[in-house]
């Protein structure tokens, strides 16, 4: 991996896009704190919108409330994998270092995600089904993709060189992606015990507003953490880039 | 429609691979240099190992690349093979051309559960062909007694000198060498001297990475070292 | 174009005869692996009937992981990887031929034990052929995306193990399919469907794999 310091031909190509990294890490530093502040106000609606001023369901009663946060933590699972798939690619590509970056900073995040959607899932389905946990398509493909995220993180940290790791879990990346339309279409393509889609259908959502408006919010409190989460780590791994690439000149020129 | 997008990326990155390897097309002209490296730059492991690295290499010639220990000189050997893709530079001129440059790096190649012809062989038809037979590029090395030897016999000079005989199987215009020396006796040296004179006589061209004396009197230097490098 | 990687089709067969190393620990992993559920299980024939098709689908399954990370190892440590790069045929192609020989050596031989296993495990002899059929279209998958994985571990610490999570993700496809197919023969229904499955990701492994294989092992170049 190396610093935007040591990528000049970066920044002769595109010099005005976000794409070059120092310009980048400027606009994200300026966005952080707002970013963080938006995702608490969200979070604070959010939570208050499921726990308390939303309905109990007519059948589901108050386990209903699981749902707030098992079906945003379940889009966020599989849109930190598209978005990884889409950053591998194009940093494979293109040689973006900045892409790669994102790829890797985003992974332990959709790893806690993946996480909390199987164990939420699990958590409903004990008083809904009578089952922990059911063999089914959607289930058994979300943990496949628990896989995926554990795969890409053990395999990026287990080279001594960085670049080559870097390189390694973004090619695994792609190939995992093949996942992804299974666990999106599982529900569609098997008849399971797991509920089909209820808020992106063609014919628009079947939920009721009650329901639908905090479901909405705590999605949108979900993809900001998310993001606040992915330029944080970003930062983090710049930093760690330029300490790794400073003692590594530091032992060459003393060698 | 991931799935798609999974074949397009491979494929793009498969196109441009190969795209990479045939967009140098070898030119004609007698007086050309065989081979134009300009501001080559390489970074291993997080650290520039390379930095404004430029040259030309003409038929005939003879490049001694010498430097200290982590000064790039395996890194710019590989970047001219085209194993390893340059951060910032070019290479260009007819050597660029698929099966033009040939490698040897420090290590050998060589498989023990094969025989010194099985080995020299398979490396031939690796290879588009066009070069030496394997029996005698064996006997150029001084290997021609022991063709039919399993090569996990072979000592350490001797499977150099098996790794040495590979570059004669092949028509490449530029040989790049790593440490060629490493591990032979006074023979296999002054062997490597003679294919190395023949190849040049020929109007081919190498460059030697090396940390040790080596007898080609004849050499351009190049000192690796740090900062911007030319010669 | 192609002669190549015919060259590295022959000369890795060439090794798997000379160094005796490729199809017995495989196998014996294979057998093993089967012998060690009738033992924990109990010897009852019925219930072993009833599982000997996923049995011997995920003994299969683990089996050809254990070599996986031979696949391309040998040739990375001598550099021979380089001589592949360089040589006129597309990386793909060697990649490809690899994985032919890996599974001449492995996968075709657990395919034809298959029936000494099924039979010991007290299979019904009329779902012998779908086994086969199964295993026969399955385990070339399982190579393909094993080179993948191989290609994907040079050089890093811990590889083979780290090369089973990578891979076995990925096989579940594979698994799903060809135990399947064997169950639906086992219960009278139809096997047809599964083995097409089967046969339609040994295609889309034929043309993928070998493509994110090559791209893998230019990684490991750098």
């Amino acid at each position: 991996m190396t610093s935007d310091a040591d990528m000049p031909e970066l920044r002769a190509q595109r010099p005005v896009s976000l794409a070059n990294p120092t310009r980048f890490f400027r606009v994200a530093n300026r966005l952080l704190p707002w970013l963080g502040a938006a995702t608490a106000v969200l979070f604070a609606v959010g939570l208050y919108l499921s726990l308390i001023a939303s309905p109990p369901d007519y059948q589901q009663s108050e386990t209903v409330r699981i749902a707030y946060v098992h079906v945003p933590a379940a889009w966020m699972a599989l849109f930190v994998y598209v978005l990884m798939a889409v950053a591998s690619a194009v940093g494979l590509i293109w040689r973006h270092q900045l892409a790669l970056m994102a790829a890797r900073a985003a992974a332990p995040a959709g790893l806690v995600f993946t996480a909390l959607c199987l164990a939420t899932g699990s958590l409903w389905g004990a008083p809904m089904w009578g089952t922990w946990w059911e063999w089914d398509a959607r289930m058994t493909s979300v943990l496949v993709l628990l896989f995926f995220y554990l795969g890409y993180v053990a395999l990026i940290d287990a080279f001594d060189d960085p670049a080559r790791g870097q390189l390694s879990a973004s090619i695994l990346c792609l190939v995992g992606a093949v996942n992804v339309p299974i666990v999106k279409f599982s529900v569609d393509w098997f008849h399971t015990l797991h509920q089909g889609a209820t808020v992106f259908r063609l014919d628009g959502p079947t939920m009721h507003a009650s329901m639908l408006a905090p479901m909405l919010v705590m999605a949108a409190a979900f993809t900001l953490l998310f993001f606040v989460v992915l330029l944080w780590r970003m930062r983090g791994l710049r930093a760690r880039a330029r300490i790794a690439a400073a003692a590594a000149t530091a032992a060459a020129e003393g060698a | 429609m991931t799935a798609a997008f999974t074949a397009a990326a491979f494929f793009a990155l498969w196109c441009r691979a190969m795209s990479a390897a045939l967009a140098a097309t070898p030119s004609s002209a007698p007086d050309e240099p065989l081979l134009a490296v300009h501001g080559l730059a390489c970074a291993r492991g997080g650290r520039r190992v390379l930095s404004d690295v430029g040259f030309t290499l003409g038929p005939g010639e003879l490049i001694l690349i010498t430097g200290p220990n982590g000064s790039g000189k395996t890194s710019l050997l590989r970047c001219i093979a085209g194993l390893l893709a340059p951060d910032a530079g070019t290479v260009a001129g007819p050597a660029r051309a698929r099966g033009q440059t040939l490698h040897v790096g420090h290590a050998d190649p060589v498989k023990p559960h094969l025989t010194v012809l099985e080995n020299l062989r398979f490396w031939a038809a690796l290879g588009a062909g066009g070069g030496r037979p394997p029996e005698e590029a064996a006997d150029a090395m001084g290997l021609a007694a022991r063709l039919d030897v399993p090569a996990r016999i072979l000592s350490a000079g001797q499977r150099r000198r098996l790794s040495l005989a590979r570059l004669l199987l092949s028509p490449a215009l530029v040989w790049l060498l790593d440490e060629p020396a490493n591990a032979l006796d006074t023979d296999g040296v002054a062997r490597l001297a003679a294919i190395v004179a023949d190849h040049r006589a020929r109007g081919g061209a190498v460059i030697v990475a090396t940390h040790g004396p080596l007898p080609f009197p004849d050499a351009r230097p190049l000192v690796l070292g740090h900062g911007a490098v030319a010669c | 174009m192609l002669k190549p990687a015919l060259a590295l089709f022959r000369r890795d067969l060439l090794l798997a005869w000379r160094q005796r190393g490729g199809a017995v620990p495989v196998l014996g992993a294979f057998v093993l692996m089967v012998v060690l559920f009738p033992l924990a299980l109990g010897p009852d024939p019925a219930l072993l009937a009833r599982i000997a098709p996923g049995i011997i689908w995920v003994a299969a399954l683990l089996a050809t992981t254990i070599t996986l990370d031979h696949i391309f190892a040998s040739d990375h440590a001598d550099g021979t990887l380089d001589l592949l790069v360089e040589s006129p045929a597309p990386l793909a192609m060697h990649a490809l031929a690899k994985a032919a020989a890996h599974w001449l050596v492995s996968g075709l031989p657990m395919v034809l034990l298959s029936p000494l296993l099924a039979l010991m495990l007290n299979l019904p002899g009329h779902v012998y052929g779908t086994l086969m059929a199964g295993l026969l279209l399955g385990t070339p998958t399982l190579t393909l995306i094993g080179t993948v994985g191989g290609a994907l571990i040079l050089g890093a610490r811990r590889g083979g193990l780290l090369l089973v999570l990578l891979v076995v993700p990925l096989y579940v496809p594979v698994l799903i399919f060809g135990a399947g197919a064997a169950d639906a023969a086992l219960n009278g229904l139809d096997a047809a469907p599964g083995l097409m499955f089967l046969g339609a990701l040994l295609l889309v492994g034929l043309a993928l794999c070998p493509l994110g294989a090559a791209a893998a092992l230019r990684a490991a170049l750098t």
